[in-house]
């Protein structure tokens, strides 16, 4: 699934990206395939969203968090 | 063997080079730059290593400025050395995304850049290593002596971070400085640091020359270089490099080798971020660990509430009270007070010289010129006082965080409420706030706009023309003539949300841009930076505005004040004919006055735009006003009293409000003023770009004739067709 599809709460493990140049710009603040990220939070709007990785927040717009592909953890 | 390109030094030079640190070639002073993710905490290692000796500057083209000071550096042996040290803007990476992160990548890159450091401090947030180590992981690699830094050991302790910082240095092969720079703690570390002799490190952080050797080689050989990375960077990033930096046939030559070599800089880049990370994953899982488990954090506790869906906005809503009600209210003391400290000044000079040109240019060109510069600062002061508190303790980002999806349909940004609604008191400082949005086209789109807002100045020119044209009467409790002030301000508010909606469908940007930040965690505000900030940016006024501002003030002055011919010495001819004698000195200055302006550049230009402005309802009279308040609004009062004190004779003294009222339509011989010219005048200051200082606030925020022009004219094409529409509509 992607990464804007996740819910407050969620875990997943990032694992590849649709949109080869959007993903640089991911990829250099931390959002790396293999990585495990949490969506922390949603804005009250439900756009934009703040997901905690690599140890910090980063707050994303849903389309920019719609490249991501993700592989959901299931507690 | 460290230049980009050595036989085109000069030209390069050129447009890079600025004076003081030319002068400071001269003595070989060290120079140093700082180099960090936005909120590592750069700007207060900056502070903390330079305090007040710092200067702003331009960068060519470019929103950032250039902020450089100086410092003094304390080796071993007890030796003194003057160090000039650079604060470069923020970034994640060397691959820029925008003009702003271009000028840390082309000095950073080009060996021949006259910036380019001796040494770099690389900023690291401590609690955030992983992305931090990313961008200094790149700098090492370029070959350049680095000291890293990593701040914020207080959060790292309250993290349960711990480092061993001995392992890291080992790793990279660099110096490293635990700091906690808001409290100074580690600043005589990296004094000390920086005293050493610094070598770059004998390996690369990552064998990048395996990537591509070809490619590595071929541009080595081509221009020089700092090391392979470099090369690297430069195949990668060759469409951004200028003819000054590299020769247009050697940039043919390194695309040639590109394609022949199959070197795609899209994936090249994609695979050296996920190797570097790869690496650095390694290095922190030897070096640094959590020892205890990341308790909930306060920052989770407070952003529950400050991004929550009813007190979030709640609570923005009151901040946004506060910084009005301040700016509006409290602002209007100090600005009293420059006035009459003005006023003071302008009649010392005026009695002190004797009257004349010289007098008159001093008091009325200079000196009005001044005062309308100087005037600001409360705003300003006052405004970036809340907005680097706002930016210090991390709020900021959470206000976007809220605001952004709705900010968002009118291409405008979360951060754009701050700006917007300081703009119903001031848009200068309004503008100048504007920088805190990172994204250039919502940045851009918010200055276009803000200006549309009903700033204090057009409060003037409303309550007189209301006045005139609405009964002071109430309608179901309500005072009509508030009703309609109000209806100006929303009208204001409509038009700037209505055109940040149209502009965001016009304006194409070449660059795409990131909304993605981060939430940095909640901090105390350090008094001292946001001190040092307001003074930054009341200079940057100052200077920079104030110049723009100081030269149209002395222009209006020309034109209000010179007529072709002899005109002028017609008029006090005139007023010595004996038929006059019977006026008190005072009443027939005050009709010199008037005929003067009239028969003066800027009256003969109010005749000039009669015609345009006639299908507006508006006579030669108001044309002249037009002229004269491009300096600033509420002109307008001021030049219409001077306008309609002629044929006074001292008989009456009217108000300019009841001599307005009392003006006849020679056309129609109705009232001048009626509903539909008061309606059509108010629409027009409601949307024209009348103010100068606006006009050179946002010359100096976008660094481009560009934007102020496109402003201004779409601006009047707004004020004049909703004026035209009105009137024509209304006209009895």
């Amino acid at each position: 699934m992607l990464l804007s599809e996740l819910r407050r709460g969620d875990k997943a493990l990032i694992d590849s990206f649709t949109d080869y140049e959007a993903s640089l710009k991911l990829l250099e603040m931390g959002c790396i395939p293999g990585e495990e990220i949490e969506v922390v939070r949603v804005a009250p709007l439900g756009d934009p969203i703040a997901i905690l990785v690599s140890g910090y927040l980063l707050s994303m717009r849903r389309d920019e968090a719609a490249v991501v592909v993700v592989i959901k953890v299931i507690r | 063997m460290v230049d980009w390109e050595k036989g085109n030094v000069q030209p390069f030079k050129k447009k890079f080079c600025d004076d003081s640190l030319a002068e400071n070639n001269l003595k070989k002073n060290l120079r140093i730059a700082l180099v960090g993710n936005p909120n590592s905490g750069k700007s207060t290692v900056f502070n903390a290593l330079t305090g007040l000796n710092q200067k702003i500057a331009n960068f060519p083209g470019v929103t950032v400025d250039k902020k450089t000071g100086t410092g003094t550096l304390i080796d071993n042996d007890g030796k003194k050395n003057e160090a000039e040290f650079i604060d470069l803007p923020g970034i994640y990476s060397l691959y820029p995304k925008s003009p702003d992160e271009e000028i840390p990548f082309r000095i950073l890159c080009d060996p021949n850049n006259e910036l380019h450091p001796d040494i770099v401090i690389l900023i690291a947030d401590g609690t955030n290593l992983k992305r931090n180590l990313f961008l200094c992981s790149q700098v090492i690699d370029l070959k350049i002596p680095v000291v890293l830094v990593i701040n914020m050991m207080d959060m790292m302790r309250y993290k349960g971070i711990a480092v061993d910082y001995e392992a890291i240095s080992q790793k990279l092969g660099v110096p490293v400085v635990p700091m906690n720079a808001r409290k100074g703690e580690g600043l005589a570390e990296l004094k000390n640091a920086l005293t050493q002799a610094l070598s770059v490190s004998e390996k690369e952080f990552l064998d990048i020359r395996t990537f591509a050797p070809e490619v590595v080689d071929g541009i080595i050989s081509t221009v020089n270089v700092s090391s392979n990375y470099d090369a690297f960077l430069v195949a990668n990033n060759l469409h951004i490099i200028t003819n000054f930096e590299i020769q247009q046939h050697k940039k043919d030559k390194i695309k040639e080798l590109c394609v022949q070599h199959h070197f795609d800089a899209q994936k090249m880049q994609a695979r050296e971020s996920l190797e570097r990370y790869k690496k650095i994953s390694e290095l922190m899982s030897e070096s640094v660990s959590q020892v205890s488990a990341l308790r909930k954090s306060y920052t989770h506790a407070i952003d529950n509430v400050l991004t929550h869906r009813v007190f979030g906005y709640l609570i923005f809503l009151v901040i946004l009270f506060l910084i009005f009600q301040s700016i509006f209210a409290f602002a209007a003391y100090p600005m009293n007070l420059i006035d009459s400290g003005f006023a003071w000044l302008s009649s010392q000079v005026k009695d002190a010289l004797p009257a004349g040109l010289l007098n008159d240019l001093i008091v009325n060109g200079i000196l009005a010129g001044l005062n309308g510069i100087v005037v600001f600062i409360p705003q300003i002061a006052l405004l970036f006082f809340f907005i680097a508190i706002l930016e210090d303790t991390g709020y900021m980002a959470r206000a976007s965080f809220i605001m952004d999806k709705l900010m968002r349909r009118f291409g405008l940004n979360g951060k754009s409420v701050i700006p917007l609604m300081s703009g119903v008191a001031c848009a200068v400082p309004a503008i100048m706030s504007t920088r805190t949005i990172q994204n250039w086209k919502e940045r851009i789109i918010t200055i276009l706009v803000t200006p549309l807002m009903s700033c204090s100045a057009r409060l003037p020119v409303y309550t007189l023309l209301i006045s005139l044209i609405i009964p002071n009467k109430y309608v179901y409790g309500i005072n009509e003539q508030g009703l309609v002030l109000m209806f100006m301000y929303l009208i204001g508010f409509a038009a700037a949300i209505g055109s940040a909606w149209v502009l965001k469908k016009i304006i194409r940007m070449k660059e795409r841009s990131y909304f993605m930040m981060e939430l940095p965690l909640y901090r105390v505000p350090r008094w001292s930076t946001i001190g040092l900030h307001i003074i930054e940016k009341v200079k940057v006024f100052l200077f920079d505005a104030g110049k723009v501002i100081i030269s149209i003030s002395i222009i209006l002055w020309v034109m209000s004040s010179f007529a072709p011919g002899d005109r002028f010495k017609m008029i006090e001819e005139k007023y010595h004919q004996p038929q006059f004698a019977t006026m008190s000195q005072q009443d027939i200055a005050k009709e010199i006055k008037s005929e003067k302006l009239q028969s003066s550049y800027a009256g003969i230009m109010g005749r000039v735009i009669e015609p345009v402005i006639k299908p507006l309802g508006f006579d030669w009279k108001i044309g002249i006003a037009l002229v004269t308040s491009f300096a600033a609004r509420e002109v307008f009062v001021g030049t219409m009293s001077t306008i309609y004190s002629v044929g006074d004779q001292g008989a009456t003294k009217l108000t300019v409000r009841e001599k307005m009222q009392n003006e006849i339509n020679q056309d129609t011989g109705a009232p001048r003023y009626t509903f539909a010219v008061g309606l059509s005048l108010m629409l027009f200051y409601a949307f024209a770009m009348q103010c100068m200082s606006t006009v050179a606030v946002v010359f100096r925020e976008t660094k481009h004739i560009r934007w102020p022009l496109i402003q201004f004219l779409y601006m009047f094409a707004l004020a004049y067709v909703s004026s035209l529409v009105a009137y024509q509509l209304l006209k009895p």
